[in-house]
This record gives C-alpha cells, sequence and structure tokens, in this order.
C-alpha cells in the first residue's frame, strides 16, 4: 500500500469521517476525480453524488453520499466540506422516489424563478440520492 | 420592627426564590455543556471554510472578476450591524453588554456620518434596541434559539443578509456577539462579515499554491455564500453557550445571595423571638412583684 491519505468529511454541525484511506474518489463539479496521497493541491465545488473511500484499494471501505460542498486537497490531506451526507446504505429508494414525485409537483406549483431555482436544486440533489440509492 | 410573622413569610418567600435559581443553575449547566459540544463539532468544517476561503482570496486578490460579496461595494457609507442577543434574560449582564457595544457603535457611525442598520438575531436585543433605536431595525429574528441553533436557522439569516446586499441596501455589515471563552467570561467580538475580512492566522499555512476547479472566480461565488452562513452559525453557537454560562454563574450568585440572606433573616428572626419572650417575661416578674 502507498503512503496513506488522511481523508476528512465535515458537515457543519459535525465531523461525520475522520480516516485514513489509500483513495478517495469524489465527485468534482467537473467530473468525478480520485485523489492519492501526494496529489496536487487544489480545491473543487462538489455536485451531488457519492464519495468512495478506500482504505486498501480495489476495497471500497466507505460510500458517503452528499448533496454538493467542497473539497479541498493538500499534499496529504483530502477535506471535504459537505452541505448534507449520508452513508449510501442508509439510502431508502422508496422514499426518495416518492420526494422525487413530491418535488415534481411543487416544480409545476413554484410561482417566482427564485421559488423554482430552490426545488429544481432540490430535485436534482434528489435525483443524484436516487441513482446512488442503486 | 417586624413582627415574627412578617420575618416568617420573608424567610419562606426567600428560601422558594433560592430553589428556583438553584434550578436554573442545574438547568443552565446541562445546557451549557450541550451548547459547548455543539460549539466544538462545528469547529472544523469553520476552521476548513475559512481556510479556503483565505486562500482562494489570497488567489483572487485585485482581480475585477472577485465577487461582491469579497470585495464589497466599494463605498463605506452605510452600515449593518447584525446583534446577536439571547431570547431570554436573566443571564447576568450578557444582553446588556451587546446591547451596550451596540449603542456605542451605532454612536460612533452616525458622528462620522454613515447610515445604520441593525438587523436583530434574539429578543433581547431586538426589545432593548426598540426602545431608542426602532427606526434602525430593519429585520429581526427571534426565539430560534429556543431548541439549540440549527444550522438551517444561522442559513436564513444569511440568506437575508445576502439578499439586502444584493439589493443595495448597506455596504459594510458587521456581526456583534458574545464569543464564549469560559463558563464565567463571554468576550464581546465584533467581526465583519461583508466585504469579506481575511483571518490573518491563515496565511502562513497557505503557502500551495492551489489548482482550482472550476476557476476562482466560479468557486468563491459558491463558497462565500456558505461562508456567510458558517460565520452567523458560528456567533450563534458561540453566543449560545455564552448565554447559558452567563446564566449559570447568575444564577449561582443569586442561590448564594439568597443563602446569606436567609441566614441574616434567621438571626434577626431568633432575636426578635427572644426578645419576645424576655420581655413576656419581665412582664410576669414584674406583675408578681407588684402584688
Amino acid at each position: 500500500m502507498s503512503r496513506p491519505l488522511s481523508f476528512e468529511l465535515v458537515s457543519p454541525e459535525r465531523l461525520l469521517v475522520s480516516m485514513e484511506a489509500e483513495m478517495v474518489v469524489v465527485p468534482g463539479s467537473e467530473g468525478n476525480f480520485g485523489v492519492l496521497a501526494d496529489h496536487m493541491p487544489m480545491i473543487s465545488s462538489l455536485r451531488p453524488g457519492v464519495i468512495d473511500v478506500y482504505a486498501q484499494r480495489p476495497e471500497i471501505e466507505r460510500r458517503v453520499f452528499v448533496a454538493g460542498g467542497f473539497c479541498e486537497v493538500t499534499k496529504d490531506t483530502c477535506t471535504v466540506l459537505a452541505d448534507s451526507a449520508k452513508p449510501v446504505e442508509d439510502l431508502d429508494a422508496a422514499a426518495i422516489d416518492r420526494r422525487i414525485a413530491d418535488l415534481k409537483e411543487d416544480l409545476q406549483d413554484a410561482k417566482t424563478d427564485a421559488e423554482r431555482a430552490a426545488v429544481a436544486h432540490a430535485l436534482a440533489v434528489a435525483q443524484a440520492e436516487r441513482a446512488a440509492a442503486g | 420592627m417586624p413582627s415574627l410573622k412578617d420575618l416568617r413569610n420573608r424567610i419562606d418567600s426567600v428560601k422558594s426564590t433560592r430553589k428556583i435559581t438553584s434550578a436554573m443553575k442545574m438547568v443552565a449547566a446541562a445546557k451549557l455543556r450541550r451548547a459547548q459540544e455543539q460549539a466544538t463539532h462545528a469547529r472544523p468544517y469553520a476552521e476548513g471554510m475559512s481556510r479556503m476561503v483565505a486562500n482562494l482570496a489570497k488567489a483572487m486578490e485585485g482581480d475585477a472578476r472577485a465577487p461582491r460579496l469579497m470585495s464589497g461595494t466599494g463605498k463605506d457609507e452605510r452600515h449593518l450591524l447584525v446583534v446577536v442577543t439571547a431570547d431570554r434574560g436573566l443571564c447576568g449582564g450578557f444582553n446588556s453588554s451587546v446591547i451596550r457595544e451596540t449603542r456605542n457603535r451605532v454612536r460612533a457611525l452616525r458622528s462620522e456620518g454613515k447610515a445604520v442598520q441593525i438587523f436583530c438575531v434574539g429578543r433581547k436585543g431586538a426589545d432593548a434596541l426598540r426602545r431608542d433605536l426602532n427606526s434602525l431595525i430593519v429585520e429581526r429574528v427571534v426565539d430560534v434559539m429556543r431548541r439549540g441553533v440549527r444550522f438551517d436557522d444561522a442559513k436564513e439569516v444569511a440568506a437575508k443578509l445576502r439578499q439586502k446586499f444584493e439589493a443595495g441596501e448597506f455596504d459594510v455589515c458587521t456581526i456583534v456577539y458574545n464569543r464564549f471563552v469560559s463558563a464565567i467570561t463571554q468576550q464581546i467580538t465584533v467581526r465583519q462579515l461583508i466585504p469579506l475580512a481575511i483571518d490573518e492566522s491563515h496565511h502562513e499555512a497557505s503557502h500551495a499554491l492551489y489548482e482550482f476547479e472550476p476557476d476562482q472566480a466560479q468557486i468563491l461565488e459558491d463558497l462565500l455564500p456558505r461562508n456567510l452562513a458558517i460565520q452567523t452559525f458560528r456567533a450563534m453557537l458561540e453566543s449560545q453557550a455564552g448565554e447559558q454560562g452567563a446564566r449559570m454563574t447568575a444564577m449561582d450568585n443569586a442561590t448564594r445571595n439568597a443563602g446569606e440572606m436567609i441566614d441574616r433573616l434567621t438571626l434577626t428572626y431568633n432575636r426578635t423571638r427572644q426578645a419576645v419572650i424576655t420581655s413576656e417575661l419581665i412582664e410576669i416578674i414584674s406583675g408578681a412583684e407588684a402584688l
């Protein structure tokens, strides 16, 4: 195993995950990217999607769904600031389907542009969540 | 001289006050622990956020594409003060110190010829400032902290701030709150939210040249509103912990004072009782002697 990377996942309310990993795959806003130790320092925004944490490749140790946020990579750390995060195994496909249906209705009822944008965003998050739930 | 009955009533009433204050102290201590925990849990995110913002802001310095939330409107004419207080009283000088600081700032800014607006978070601040600065209060958010501060509440406050900023209602936004130092001390803290004030302590940690994805301007555009929410959230959490600490101390003092008062009253009560007995005895003896 190559040098480990310290991975942290935090939400505004608490530190969710803090662990050593060999590789982390993050859903960047311009495409997924994998982070190993000695990665180029970078800051990226995230789209709704799943973070895969590999403690030792090729085994995925943890899969976490994030609804968006930011990721900071330095030489040997990878910090994800997530808006909200849920372990993939806790996602409930049926409940998400219901939420998507509700949001679609809301989208039709939305009156102002701002309202529509907010609902559309929530819908995009829900759809990504559905895709992650499999 | 109060009668024995009066004294007894007085002692009973102080005793029940002491019961209440000591219960409030206990409740505040329990809440303080929770609030402190919440504040500690929120720290990693806030730290990560200010690190990123500092790095990005450095990369963007002097760039014309910098978002307005970072660079401001370029003017310094209209100020918005966000005043964070508690929703409840009985916590010593906690609320009044924030209010005093606010009044001083308002006076200073006005004497420089600036326009001032006030955004109240917390019922007590809104109530106190209404008396003399009612015309300046543009917004109040009250009773959100009853069940502990949630991030959504802070997000709402931040959204309102942004909306006002984008509507061009103010140039500079500053937040005034009590920072939690320890259970007995809170420190009045004034922080500038808009335009962005960079925390110097993060500068030396940011030698690395970062790659940005998408470009800096776009990330900052997304990051700054979040940062605003986080800063507000942090202020609210600190204030919440400070409030419980202040209440605990205030109630501890009140309990101790009540105890002292009870001792004093009991002493007076006993003296009075003895005096009454003595004078009765004198009456009986001198009555018997007269026969």
